[in-house]
């Protein structure tokens, strides 16, 4: 098993390597980096000093080293707009995008898990060909527009909600329905097969022969052994969440990480993008990591050998 | 051994007699379950798109500021000129629909091509080579799958001039990892088979086996794949278009068309932000159920028939 | 005469595909008896009925099936009456089963105590140190040592064979008449089968169980069983005592599964094996389902389908070269 730790933690690094060295090497490529960091509007010694401060005069690799030191000790970049160091401005609106991820996650929980399971057991009725239905409305409407109607219909014709900030616990709903849609569709679908999987199985036929009551066996059983590959898909999707918040985030104004991507786009601020985007693969990646050496406790044969 | 000499020969097994059945009767038997609607959708679309030049009452691009916020026909203030009413500059919303499902539909299928040729050739080539090859490739995946997709793509557009073409190479990169993991389990367990063997051992190279042998066998499973990611990728050119770093104004992109709208929100211009999305949503419903009836028509098991 | 423990009375199950369209016959009017503490066995090909005959005793079939006539008559009651309710208390209880397959039949997730104890709460209603005592108990009835450690464990830290074991004790916690068992020794090792099959008919022997053994190994059936049933294609073509069976075989088919058994006495080259393939459920052909097949097929027994004649004492066969003159 330490093995595939180890192995396991390489590619991590690996990963992390090719995400900075692609990001290194896109940015030099399409263009001229001291333009993006400069303000619009920098004459060419302006340009000059920022290659001067940003060693961006010196070979790639030197470059590269930099870069990688400087990431390590935290040190993204000065936002162009807040003029204040980018990961300081990351760190600060994360915990506004992890709270929307998380309502956000629990609603797509609360939604999905019933729906699938339910469209399991009744599989073939109207019930499931409604939860069909639903998957399929969650893959196919964008969050963002999602979030335009529920801005319609309960903001300017009900007047229930706020449509945009992050006052009170009011302005939470809807965008966490919003992003949250998508990953019910998701969840549900994963629900429902895994459901059927599990009634198919050789312990729930037992579970019946023993006399069991079919809701002991459905709710005992069954229920339990489905919904463990559901929580961890939804364990992986909170990083993906938090990534994909972005155009959720726009569109309600929420202070979250997502908006700052949107809003450093806005202002030409390539530090704040950069940043976001290094940030969300290295979470990612992280978290990625972990689920894996989970596994590795919990699936036996990973755990005593090969 | 005698069994496949047997039915390489065309023959079967004995005692068994397959009908003679033209192959074009067995493709209208196997399509009676096509979902129709959704064709008709997208053949609609597809209709609008090419003949947006005949279909469109107005200009897309330029409007009149006279008849700016008009709402559609049936409201107060509305008129047959303006169907389904106008934007913020007066242009007409039909108008921008009917020409914004050209680039809605040029950008998701070609992005979809770009993104499945990437996919595909890493993917059979990762599978068929194996070894240290094989190893980078995976590692290459593991790594692109590692960077947020979305956040990616906005990366990447911030950083060149907002076009179609730009968008589609963008959605191409970002998205091709999807292709290669699946085609390259398929190619795997295509190694494995008779015919792929033989080809070795009777001195093929092995490009060469790569392009006539596992390519056509592994395009129903890229097919697939390319059909479902086709609403992905209309819905993430909608996305970018959305934030800004998409398809630039004053093209029609139905995204850029939601992005302005908003403005108008509040105030009770509904019609910018719901039809747009309805268009999306149509589409993508469509690309979506399409590729789940194809998914299971294709699926080789029951290709038996 | 004591009424027999289970008599199944031209029990008919069949499947039907979602549209209608296809029915397969997988039961199709079979009939036999079973007293109480006799062994039966159910042997025959793959497909050719024995698990669904068993699934429809205890009324367990998949969706697409159903029981469409017959009678199900245990300890004097219509099984197939019943409701849904009735029959959960029946199952477990009275009638339970054991599975092929030890390993997917027990739940990963739970504790063999809490597995076992299962039947015993829902039937017996037992609770606390009565409960514990009584696991125990079952758990030293099938010579599983040091059951208080063993309760706790989950079943992926059990032996192959403990496991099957383990759902034995499942199987006969609250005491039932009946137990079936489908192929309970097809996933075992030869040596842990034999212990398997001894630890069977010992507790067989201590409560005057009957069981009911779906096989496809003549050789288990030899060592086990009172009393034969032969099937194929959802019909029971031969039933005897087990050494008529093996000495005195009536129907054609039955013959020809006893010469595909290879002897140690005799010595031959080639396996023989019975030639052709089982047939489509769905589309049977008229007259007798083993006539393809069959090396003494007559011309009657292509166009009609043999009823049962009687052969001797507790004899019986569906085969026209049995008809009385």
């Amino acid at each position: 098993m330490q093995g595939y730790i180890i192995r396991r933690i390489l590619y991590a690094c690996i990963s992390l390597f090719l995400l900075s060295i692609t990001i290194f090497c896109l940015v030099r490529i399409t263009g001229d980096p001291a333009v993006l960091m400069a303000e619009p509007g920098a004459k060419e010694e302006d340009l000059q000093a920022i290659r001067r401060e940003f060693g961006l005069d010196k070979p790639l690799v030197i470059q590269y080293v930099t870069f990688v030191k400087s990431v390590a000790r935290g040190d993204f970049g000065k936002s162009i707009y807040y003029r204040t160091p980018a990961f300081d401005l990351y760190l600060q609106r994360l915990p506004a995008s992890l709270l929307l991820a998380s309502v956000a996650m629990t609603i797509s929980l609360i939604l999905g898990i019933p729906i699938g399971i339910l469209s399991a057991v009744r599989v073939n009725t109207w019930f499931d060909n409604f939860g069909k239905i639903f998957a399929i409305l969650g893959l196919s409407l964008p969050s963002f527009w999602v979030g335009l109607m529920l801005i319609l219909t309960l903001s300017v014709y009900l007047n229930w909600l706020p449509s945009s900030g992050a006052e009170s616990w009011k302005s939470i709903i809807m965008p966490a329905f919003s992003l949250g849609w998508v990953f019910a569709a998701a969840h549900m679908r994963l629900a429902r097969s895994a459901m059927l999987e599990v009634l198919g199985s050789e312990y729930i036929k037992l579970a019946r022969i023993k006399g069991l009551s079919e809701r002991l066996v459905l709710l005992k059983h069954a229920f339990k052994n489905a919904v463990i590959p559901v929580l961890t898909l939804a364990g992986i999707n909170l990083v993906l969440m938090v990534n994909v918040a972005v155009v959720v985030e726009s569109v309600f104004a929420w202070p979250g990480i997502g908006r700052l991507l949107y809003e450093g786009i806005s202002f030409r601020d390539f530090p704040v993008v950069q940043t976001t985007v290094l940030m969300g693969g290295l979470m990612i990646v992280f978290v990625n990591l972990i689920v894996d050496i989970l596994y590795a406790y919990i699936d036996p044969r990973i755990r005593y050998g090969t | 051994m005698e069994h496949s000499s047997a039915v390489a020969a065309g023959q079967t097994f004995p005692g068994y007699s397959v009908p003679d059945i033209p192959w074009w009767k067995k493709v209208a038997v196997r399509l009676r379950g096509a979902p129709m609607l959704p064709l008709l959708i997208l053949a609609t679309l597809v209709f609008t798109a090419v003949f947006a030049d005949f279909l469109a009452p107005h200009n897309p691009e330029v409007g009149n500021l006279r008849y700016r916020y008009r709402p559609p026909v049936w409201q107060d203030r509305g008129s047959w000129e303006y169907i389904l009413g106008t934007d913020h500059m007066g242009r007409d919303v039909l108008s921008r629909l009917i020409y914004g499902s050209r680039i809605s539909l040029v950008v998701g299928v070609t992005a979809v091509i770009v993104a499945g040729i990437i996919g595909t050739t890493f993917g059979i080539l990762s599978g068929f080579m194996g070894r240290w090859v094989d190893q980078v490739i995976m590692r290459l995946t593991d790594a692109w799958l590692a960077l947020p997709a979305v956040s990616f793509a906005i990366l990447l557009a911030a950083l060149v001039q907002p076009s179609e073409w730009n968008i589609i190479i963008i959605l191409g990169v970002v998205y091709w990892t999807r292709y290669a993991r699946v085609i390259r389990g398929e190619v795997l367990s295509l190694k494995e088979r008779d015919f792929v063997r033989l080809a070795i051992v009777a001195g093929c190279s092995r490009a060469k086996i790569m392009w006539t042998h596992i390519l056509p066998n592994i395009a129903n499973s890229a097919i697939v794949i390319a059909t479902l990611q086709l609403g992905v990728s209309i819905i993430a050119e909608a996305t970018l278009s959305f934030l800004g770093v998409g398809v630039a104004p004053p093209k029609p992109a139905w995204g850029l068309m939601l992005a302005e709208g908003k403005s108008g929100l509040m105030a009770g211009y509904w019609w910018l932000s719901v039809f747009p999305g309805v268009c999306i949503m149509l589409i993508v419903l469509s690309a979506n159920l399409l590729g789940d009836w194809f998914r299971v028509w294709s699926d080789p098991q029951l290709r038996q028939l | 005469m004591t009424q027999p423990l289970l008599e199944l009375d031209q029990l008919r199950t069949y499947f039907v595909s979602a549209k209608g369209t296809r029915v397969v016959k997988a039961v199709d009017g079979v009939s036999f008896t079973l007293n109480e503490g006799e062994t039966m066995g159910v042997v025959g090909e793959s497909g050719s009925g024995k698990t669904v005959t068993s699934l429809s005793i205890l009324r367990l079939l998949p969706p697409a099936a159903r029981i469409v006539g017959g009678e199900i008559r245990f300890a004097g009651e219509n099984l197939v009456a019943k409701s849904e309710r009735e029959m959960q208390r029946v199952r477990g209880s009275q009638i339970t089963m054991i599975l092929q397959d030890p390993l997917m039949s027990l739940n990963p997730l739970f504790t063999i105590g809490e597995q076992i104890a299962e039947p015993l709460r829902v039937h017996r209603s037992m609770r606390g140190q009565s409960l514990v005592e009584r696991i125990k108990e079952l758990l030293r009835g099938v010579r599983i040592p040091s059951p208080e450690v063993r309760m706790r464990e989950y079943p992926h830290q059990m032996s192959g064979g403990m496991r099957q074991r383990i759902v034995g004790a499942i199987g006969i916690s609250c005491e039932p008449r009946l137990l079936i068992a489908d192929e309970p020794t097809t996933s075992l090792d030869v040596t842990i089968q034999a212990q398997y099959l001894s630890l069977l008919k010992d507790i067989q022997k201590r409560s005057g169980l009957a069981m009911i053994f779906i096989t496809h190994n003549m050789g288990i059936v030899a060592k086990m069983c009172d009393k034969v049933g032969v099937m194929y294609a959802g019909r029971l073509v031969e039933r005897a005592p087990v050494r008529t069976i093996f000495t005195k075989p009536a129907h054609p088919y039955t013959e020809a599964l006893l010469n595909a058994m290879p002897k140690l006495t005799e010595k031959t080259e080639r396996l023989w094996s019975i030639e052709g393939q089982p047939p489509d459920l769905a589309n049977l052909p008229p007259g007798c389902p083993f006539s393809p097949r069959c090396p003494k097929a007559e011309d009657r027994c292509h166009r009609e389908v043999p009823p049962e004649f009687q052969v001797g004492d507790h004899h019986h066969t569906r085969c026209w070269l049995w008809e009385r003159r």
